[in-house]
């Protein structure tokens, strides 16, 4: 290969100067086989004036194209987190519905029919008999979604960590991705003061305050966090407050900054074992809503 | 060559918050103490700061071109690209390479890229060839094969720092046994100056500096 041959196979051979994106795609799609004395080959093929003006356009090159990249991929992973969760829990939901479909179809075939998924499985495992195959071919597929339920369950568990680091660390990977995902992602959940984020989920219970005719929900989906779960009725508007305000924090940190902070952990398990003390305590009384 | 053992120019012990410690002079990134232009070092948190600090002979003088595989947020390349000249900086994770390209922003010779360090085709259309150092701490399985796929950047009286992690291979296995299986998979394209643990600053890690065959 000559000198000008091996040249084509550099990124700045592709580069369009009145084409911006140009650079991105050069440095993202390009490939080459072995690496070349790229210094030389731009400044010979008129790329660059000198080395120096190389290496300056190779920086302003490689750090645009990576921002460019690294945003994109970070908000295609926020994407991936949402249709994941969301797959999950529509094949339980579904998987549920015809465990118990199939529970009543099976006790008109057999006494000692069980119920739920664990009975799907054990028909589905069944040699059939002529009258049940209908029966237990539909049991292969209770199972089978029950099975790719679980998959999606660990795709959310390895992917929230990454799109998500603080929010995941707080509230456990499906928690954090249902919070992005009810949000619409997590740019909007990272947008939202801790007061929505403490209602998220419990839409229709809100709706139904609003018009009138109900209490005003407590706590939306963050009401499955072990910290509002394991505290006492009385303090559970307050441990729901405590959590929401540290994971809108989380949320925040996670869009904006993007680094892991322990200490946010730490801060809210030092919260939450304040309010569950107040049980121990004489009086409960400072229920006073300044947990922010 | 200066002599063995010694700190590359640009990298001196100085006193700094109380305390001597390895130093070099930029902007800060991670928080860590300074004192006028002098950024304390901190090899707790660098593999490659732990190898100098425990006087291994990395054989960096000073103004090199490298080649830096696992770069993360860019905490030790931060140091390598403020005594070195070109630093090539591969990182696979978009989440630190956010970060990374804070650091890159204030040094104009650090090329931040985000790519695959198992794939260095991709990669081959940008980096130099004869690189004079690759430094590699990649902390994922298959150590010894990204140092043998990336021979083909580094100059053939370069060096390859390399921080190995042994949990990255095999969390259930003895560390020596998985480092000698390291080593002996980097002879292909390699040939072993230096090992050494750097246990008193990261558990389980071996610092190991090789010359390309
Ligand atoms: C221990 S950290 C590196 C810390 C960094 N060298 C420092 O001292 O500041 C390991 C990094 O290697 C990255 N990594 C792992 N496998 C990689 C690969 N195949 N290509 C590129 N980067 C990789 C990880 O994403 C992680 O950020």
């Amino acid at each position: 290969m000559n000198e000008s041959e091996r040249a084509e196979a550099g990124w700045f051979a592709a580069v369009d100067r009145d084409e911006p994106d140009s650079v991105r795609r050069a440095l993202e799609n390009g490939r080459a086989d072995g690496p070349a004395d790229w210094p030389r080959l731009a400044v010979e093929a008129g790329f660059a004036a000198d080395e120096d003006a190389y290496y300056d356009s190779l920086h302003e090159a490689t750090v645009t194209a990576t921002r460019a990249a690294v945003t994109e991929r970070e908000r295609a992973d926020d994407r991936q987190l949402v249709h994941a969760v969301r797959a999950m829990d529509d094949c339980r939901r579904t998987a549920n519905e015809l465990a118990e479909r199939l529970a009543e179809w099976a006790g008109t075939l057999e006494a000692e029919a069980g119920t739920g998924l664990e009975y799907a499985r054990v028909l589905a495992a069944r040699d059939p008999e002529p009258h049940e195959s209908a029966v237990v071919s539909l049991a292969g597929r209770v199972v089978d979604l029950a099975d790719e339920a679980d998959d999606l369950h660990a795709l959310v568990e390895r992917l929230a960590p990454t799109v998500a680091p603080n929010l995941s660390a707080l509230a456990g990977p499906v928690l954090a991705a249902r919070l992005v995902s009810l949000a619409g992602g997590l740019e909007s959940l990272a947008k939202k003061p801790s007061g929505t984020i403490q209602v998220l989920g419990a839409e229709d219970a809100l709706f139904a305050h609003l018009r009138g005719h109900a209490p005003s929900p407590k706590h939306g989906i963050i009401f499955t966090h072990d910290a509002v779960r394991g505290t006492r009725r009385e303090d559970r508007g307050s441990a729901a407050r405590a959590v929401a305000g540290k994971l809108a924090i989380a949320a925040r940190v996670d869009h904006y900054a993007g680094d892991y902070r322990p200490e946010l952990e730490t801060e809210l398990t030092e919260r939450i074992e304040t309010i569950q003390a107040r049980a121990g305590g004489a009086d409960g009384a400072d229920d006073g809503g300044n947990d922010e | 060559m200066s002599e063995p053992g010694a700190l590359p120019a640009g990298v001196e012990r100085r006193v700094i918050d109380g305390r001597e410690r390895l130093a070099t002079r930029g902007e800060a990134v991670y928080g860590e103490p300074t004192d006028g232009p002098w950024r304390a070092w901190d090899p707790n948190r660098s593999k490659l700061g732990a190898m100098l600090e425990s006087g291994m002979d990395t054989g960096l003088e000073g103004g090199e071109t490298v080649l830096y595989l696992g770069a993360a947020s860019g905490t030790t390349v931060s140091h390598v690209a403020d005594v070195a000249d070109a630093t090539y900086a591969v990182e696979f994770a978009p989440r630190p390479a956010r970060d990374l390209l804070e650091v890159a922003e204030g040094r104009p010779r650090l090329f931040p890229l985000l790519k695959d360090a198992r794939q260095p085709e991709t990669y081959a259309h940008v980096v130099e060839t004869d690189v004079d150092a690759i430094v590699q701490d990649v902390a994922t399985r298959g150590q010894a094969r990204v140092a043998v796929e990336n021979r083909r950047f580094l100059a053939d009286d370069g060096r390859l720092l390399l921080a190995v992690k042994a949990r990255s291979e095999d969390v259930t296995r003895d560390p020596d046994e998985v480092f000698a299986d390291v080593l002996t998979d980097l002879e292909s394209a390699y040939e072993v100056l230096e090992e050494r643990r750097l246990d008193d600053y990261h558990v389980d890690h071996l610092g190991v500096v090789a010359r390309p065959r």
